[in-house]
């Protein structure tokens, strides 16, 4: 029934003044697990439903392995309708070298800069004064994720920050199960580092290092703090063999496993498994040491295409994307925020609203995404997924850590 | 066809001359123009896009400062001298072994070239869930009442590579065993006849004699299994995608993720320039001994 209203209401704001401009749009995006799909499958009904037609050209394999493939289309001369990207520096050359188009007008119409919160979110999008991508929801990767089963097994309470979660960890070992699970990808082992520093080292840490680039902040006694915390947390790690992030939040679905740094979108798997947050597992934002969430997320960037037609519904599409009913109803499966404030999120689960107390609370702070460039980032991945899974002394992957952001600044 | 005697040598044999240039058009723009602009472009900062911005060595010093690079290399070493080393020997042995005027040869044959009709793909697939602890040996073993046998190579650093190492050799194997065996088909029988006369054993005969006449196709088999090792990559992204860690990294993943996720195209030309520097060192001496070497013989 809810749908239905939905649906009824997409047809009187959106579809009916442009009624008879059906065009097809094919839309690439990474989104493919259980969770991902379902919420892409609500972007799909609701653009379906405006008369347009999205055509899914999913791609497998996460964002490290999807973007090679939307970059060397756009630059191939074979763009898509639109593609998804998280916002910040991956598509920044794309749109400098004019590939991309400006939304400009879609977004004075809509009224983003005033809807749109946090305001960090379109400025990510922003290039030069003008809009280049639509954002569609808030991801946080600060995330402890626990399996209430595993400690209710053995008769202990379940964590509330991380603190307790390491301390409990050698009787979680002992029942025969693992403390962490952790996939094998480098960008989950650099996810689970960043969550610790801004669990263990705060906010203005954080700030100093990523923000204002601090490199004697980086290369000091706090970030070796944090680091010293990585090395204690890998040990917990060591069993856990999976690859992809779904996998490793599997064993905590299943009890296999207590806990798993990931962001929000776990959320979706564990509602797809028909998890109840609180009675079936808990979730800590910030790792339950400090409320402080990043508000990364993913936008939709449209390449430039010649038709004005293709253009038209390419806008059509943006301005769907930010409506309150596709916020709401793409954000409830995919286990995210969404980008504006003025939304209900009554449907929302316990952990979806402590994401929305911290968002309200403004304890915010952008993503690596935005602050670093994707080299950056890659050298990032490279170092962290040694350093989780060899015995790499802490204090020469800080150094090695500095340098490598020494090399963006 | 049209040939005149007295035409001037460029239209001689004409109609070849045009079919063969798409492939020369190919081999001089493709193969030499591509790479020349590939090692030209490594000495820029270039990031997502190509620009003429040349900062000398830079990206070199990158490159070989880089842990992850250095390890794909170390990989890379270890894998290639095994799998040399162990599939001429295996492809060999299992060729003399053929060669003994057995029954089914045929089906043996068909057997052992099986694999080689897999991609690495499949390959790397296949022996992954094999080698994998919750489905694979371990758990065969474990369930015939040996608990605590533990045979997990591609989750431990240390032995990951030999986990690859037995992918690769099941499917290569059987390839250069055809290719030996051919070599061996092509030894005159008279030969044998006369080791026969003389007394030497069979053994001995291979070892002496046999091996340093198939000289050329050892050199063939080297070349043809080198060139397979450098680009080693399918394999390793559908067995352990360079994990756990990095522990599993080769060069061609690395050009990779730096050329399209790092979205820094001259870090991954550097690294590419560095490949394809490996693979002349290899092609080089094989040319010399392949061509240089019929004029003295």
């Amino acid at each position: 029934m809810k749908t239905w209203k939905l649906a009824a209401g997409l047809m009187l704001t959106v579809a009916l003044p442009q009624a008879g401009f059906a065009t097809d749009l094919e839309i690439t995006h990474w989104w493919t697990s259980g969770g991902e799909a379902a919420a892409v499958a609500e972007l799909a009904k609701a653009f379906d439903a405006s008369g347009d037609k999205w055509i899914d050209g999913a791609i497998a394999g996460g964002g490290d392995t999807a973007r090679p493939v939307m970059i060397s289309r756009i630059t191939g001369g074979d763009p898509m309708g639109a593609t998804q990207f998280n916002h910040g520096q991956q598509a920044m050359e794309l749109v400098e070298a004019g590939l991309m188009l400006d939304l400009t007008d879609v977004a004075e119409a809509n009224d983003w800069k005033n809807k749109i919160y946090p305001p960090s979110l379109l400025d990510a999008c922003t290039v030069d004064g003008k809009v280049y991508c639509a954002p569609v929801n808030i991801h946080s990767p600060e995330w402890l994720w626990l399996s209430n089963k595993v400690y209710n097994d053995l008769g202990i309470p379940v964590p509330t920050n991380w603190t307790e979660f390491v301390a409990t960890a050698p009787q979680v070992e002992a029942a025969g199960k693992i403390p962490l699970a952790l996939g094998n990808q480098p960008w989950q082992s650099n996810l689970a580092f960043g969550a610790i520093t801004v669990g263990i080292g705060g906010l203005e840490l954080w700030k100093k290092v990523n923000v204002e680039k601090d490199m004697e902040a980086a290369a000091g006694p706090e970030m070796a703090a944090v680091f010293q915390a990585a090395a204690d947390a890998r040990k917990l790690a060591a069993k856990s063999t999976v690859q992809d992030w779904n996998q490793a939040t599997n064993m905590v679905i299943t009890g296999e496993a207590a806990g798993q740094i990931m962001g929000d979108w776990a959320q979706g798997e564990f509602a797809v498994a028909g998890k109840v947050a609180g009675t079936d597992y808990t979730c800590l934002p910030g790792l339950g040491m400090n409320a402080y969430l990043s508000t990364g997320g993913d936008a939709f960037y449209f390449p430039k295409l010649d038709d004005p037609e293709k253009e038209a519904a390419q806008k059509r599409l943006a301005a769907l994307l930010v409506s309150p009913e596709v916020q709401v109803a793409f954000n409830l499966k995919k286990g995210s925020l969404p980008i504006r404030g003025d939304v209900d999120l009554a449907a929302a689960n316990d952990c979806m609203k402590k994401g929305l107390e911290v968002l309200a609370s403004g304890n915010l702070l952008p993503t690596s995404d935005m602050v670093w460039s994707p080299d950056v980032q890659t050298q990032a991945g490279d170092l962290m997924v040694e350093f989780w899974k060899t015995d790499m002394s802490p204090e020469d992957a800080q150094a090695k850590w500095v340098e490598i952001l020494q090399s963006g600044l | 066809m049209a040939t005149s005697s007295r035409g001037a040598r460029v239209f001689r044999n004409l109609n070849a001359k045009i079919a063969a240039i798409p492939m020369i058009f190919t081999a001089v723009v493709v193969f030499a123009g591509f790479s020349v602009w590939t090692v030209v472009y490594s000495f820029t900062n270039s990031k997502l896009l190509p620009k003429a911005n040349f900062v000398g060595l830079d990206q070199y010093e990158r490159l070989w400062s880089n842990s992850r690079w250095l390890i794909s290399i170390q990989n890379l070493m270890i894998y290639g001298a095994l799998a040399l080393v162990f599939t001429i020997v295996i492809g060999f042995v299992l060729a003399v072994l053929m060669d003994q005027k057995i029954r089914f040869e045929d089906t043996f044959r068909t057997i052992m070239l099986y694999p080689f009709a897999l991609s690495f793909i499949v390959t790397g697939l296949a022996w992954q869930w094999i080698l994998n602890p919750q489905l694979g040996i371990q758990n065969v073993i474990r369930e015939m009442g040996w608990t605590s046998f533990t045979f997990d190579p591609l989750n431990n650093p240390d032995l990951v590579l030999y986990g690859l190492l037995i992918a690769g050799l099941w499917q290569g194997t059987g390839f250069v065993m055809c290719i030996m065996l051919a070599g061996l088909r092509g030894i005159d029988e008279d030969i044998w006849k006369a080791t026969r006369v003389d007394g030497i054993g069979t053994w001995k005969t291979y070892i002496v004699v046999i091996i340093p006449m198939m000289r050329p196709v050892f050199i063939t088999t080297l070349v043809l299994v080198a060139a397979g090792i450098i680009k080693l990559y399918d394999l390793v992204i559908a067995q352990t995608s360079g994990g756990p860690g990095n522990a599993s990294q080769v060069p061609a993943m690395y050009v990779y993720s730096y050329m399209f996720q790092a979205q820094n195209l001259a870090q991954g030309f550097a690294a590419s320039t560095m490949m394809l520097l490996t693979v002349l060192i290899v092609l080089i001496p094989w040319a010399y001994l392949e061509f240089g070497g019929k004029k003295n013989g």
